[in-house]
């Protein structure tokens, strides 16, 4: 059914960010503590005191604004938005409206097809967040630790024309403000929340459709659900001869569908006026350059020259640059070892496999990049096979200990030595008489029974090359 | 007339005023008249004047990000009219 409408959507992204203080007051940030520990005058809204402006987060704001390609506003003003609800001490937000510090910014998606395209970013505003609601038997409780955390508004353009485009936009935009280093992007503890303006329109109408807002909903699965949902049933009403009306509704996670969330309607009058108590905002364009040349190398930019320096497939560098953090541990293992390939496969194949099973970050990576670049070299020296360099790296992860040590500690090296190799070999054509003749007979295959038996004779330790040279030779000379 | 009295009723209803009819009446009248005084400055050519947003000539006023002692939960809410768990309690606000 919905396939007779395009479907339209436009998504408001809120990104807590990782400054120490509020964004007004020098109350900490940090997350989890009593409820009302971490408050002030400022963040409780008593009478008579006075916002002041963090200064990092205007810094983020420009960071985020320049890494979405936005103009960067040499004059912008803070606003108050008007309304009532417990949670917001004061009566009013402060936000940016009219001048925000950033905006007319894009961000570039793949589609599921495997093309690009643009999403406009209409603005990125400063603003405070609000507190938190618990609602407890007849009454409601207030914490305002989260009050006055800092927040930025990502605004897109309605340009996302499917949930899985909503998607991609949402991971692009996560990603990069992680890379920012400007947000934890911890969606549980609601670091990255997301808003998504649905509408639908029969195909070739110029106008949008009435839209519906969802609010608040932090996964991108939950995202993709409420938004398939809502065109659904919006096309279902279309369908029925009647009509959308704008308003907010929620996501219920437990039964997958939207509600309406009525009363709020009227609130949506805001009355918004400058902030008599936060002066202007004036960024000079010294600072815009000064936070560019800060600007981290963003995943883009890396998955080009991870494949230009290293000669690494793009999809490789697409792995390896999902995370800064393992980013960083790639290139600083290339630097030491040399072999762009080589690292690929052992960051995104061993250790990836290592960080997955103990549930490790790769910060806490008990390998540093120096310590596996040492074992790399011993593969590369023919001192260990690639079957005995896992061992010795899973006895590294285990001890902290180094390569050498291991090797030397257990007895790991590779046997290269024809001489000790023939004795085994000799042992398994003696045990083995029936698969020799078949093998001589024409059976090729059983070349690999007898690699494997060698093999398992030498405790994994023989070279393989070696002894495959030298087991093609006995098995055809006799 | 500058407003009318709906305009009044709906601004009153935001902010959560409840007004008799006489006082609404008496802030109709009121407001038309302070709009009507405000409405002077459209004699004026202000067509090369930056809309105000701030009265002080000033800007850039910041803090650095370094945390400093906040209340603590016992002062923060001592004078509420009801806490509980060291939260602000007020009526229950959904269903």
């Amino acid at each position: 059914m919905t396939s007779k409408y395009e479907v339209v959507i436009g998504l408001e992204v809120h990104v807590q960010l990782t400054t120490a203080t509020k964004i007004f007051c020098n109350c900490s940030t940090a997350f989890g503590s009593e409820p009302n520990s971490q408050t002030c005058p400022v963040c409780l809204g008593l009478p008579g005191a006075l916002p002041v402006l963090n200064r990092k987060v205007v810094e983020y704001a420009i960071r985020s604004g320049l890494a979405t390609h936005c103009s960067i506003a040499p004059r912008s003003i803070f606003a108050r938005k008007n309304y009532f609800y417990p949670d917001l001490p004061k009566g009013y937000q402060i936000s940016q409206y009219e001048l925000p510090i950033c905006e007319h910014g894009r961000l570039d998606i793949e589609t599921t097809d495997g093309g690009r395209k643009s999403i406009g970013i209409t603005r990125i505003h400063m603003e405070e967040d609000a507190g938190k609601l618990l609602h407890e038997g007849d009454g409601s409780r207030v914490d305002l630790n989260r009050a006055c955390t800092p927040l930025l508004e990502i605004v897109s353009e309605p340009d996302l024309r499917s949930s899985d485009e909503a998607i991609a936009y949402l991971k692009k935009l996560h990603q990069i403000v992680v890379y920012l280093g400007v947000c934890d992007g911890n969606l549980e503890e609601g670091s990255f929340r997301c808003d998504a303006n649905v509408s639908i329109r029969p195909w070739g109408q110029k106008e949008f459709g009435t839209r519906a807002e969802l609010k608040n909903i932090n996964s991108f699965r939950f995202i993709k659900q409420a938004i398939d949902y809502e065109v659904e049933r919006q096309a279902e009403i279309l369908e029925d001869g009647g009509r959308i009306i704008q308003e907010t509704r929620l996501f219920d996670t437990a039964t997958g569908t939207t509600r309406s969330m009525r009363g709020k309607e009227e609130a949506h009058d805001y009355r918004y006026f400058p902030d008599p108590d936060l002066v202007p905002l004036v960024v000079s364009p010294e600072w815009v350059e000064q936070v560019r040349r800060g600007l981290p190398e963003l995943p883009e930019a890396k998955v080009e020259r991870l494949v230009r320096e290293y000669g690494i497939p793009v999809y490789d560098a697409e792995v390896l640059s999902a995370e800064r953090a393992t980013a960083d541990y790639y290139d600083a293992l290339v630097a030491l070892h040399g072999n762009g390939k080589t690292c690929a496969n052992w960051v995104m194949g061993e250790l990836q496999r290592a960080l997955n099973d103990s549930g490790t970050a790769i910060a806490d990576c008990p390998i540093p990049p120096a310590a596996l670049a040492a074992l790399l070299k011993r593969i590369d020296d023919g001192t260990l096979s690639g079957k005995l360099a896992k061992q010795v790296f899973d006895a590294m992860w285990q001890t902290g200990e180094e390569a050498d040590i291991i090797i030397e500690q257990r007895g790991l090296k590779q046997v290269s030595d024809l001489g000790a190799i023939e004795p085994l070999i000799d042992q398994v054509l003696a045990a083995n008489p029936d698969q020799v003749a078949e093998f001589r007979s024409g059976k090729d295959k059983l070349l690999g029974f007898f690699v494997g038996q060698v093999m398992k004779a030498s405790k994994g330790k023989a070279n393989p090359a070696a002894l495959n040279e030298l087991l093609v030779k006995k098995l055809k000379a006799d | 007339m500058k407003i009318t009295r709906a305009q009044v009723e709906h601004v009153a209803r935001l902010a959560r005023l409840a007004l008799a009819d006489a006082e609404l009446d008496a802030l109709t009248d009121e407001m038309d008249a302070i709009l009507g005084y405000v409405e002077t400055l459209n004699s004026l050519d202000t067509d090369h004047i930056v809309p105000t947003s701030h009265a002080v000539p000033m800007e850039n006023a910041f803090r650095d990000d370094t945390v400093r002692p906040s209340l603590g939960t016992m002062k923060a809410v001592q004078n509420a009219p009801a806490a509980a768990g060291g939260c602000f309690v007020v009526p229950k606000v959904i269903e």
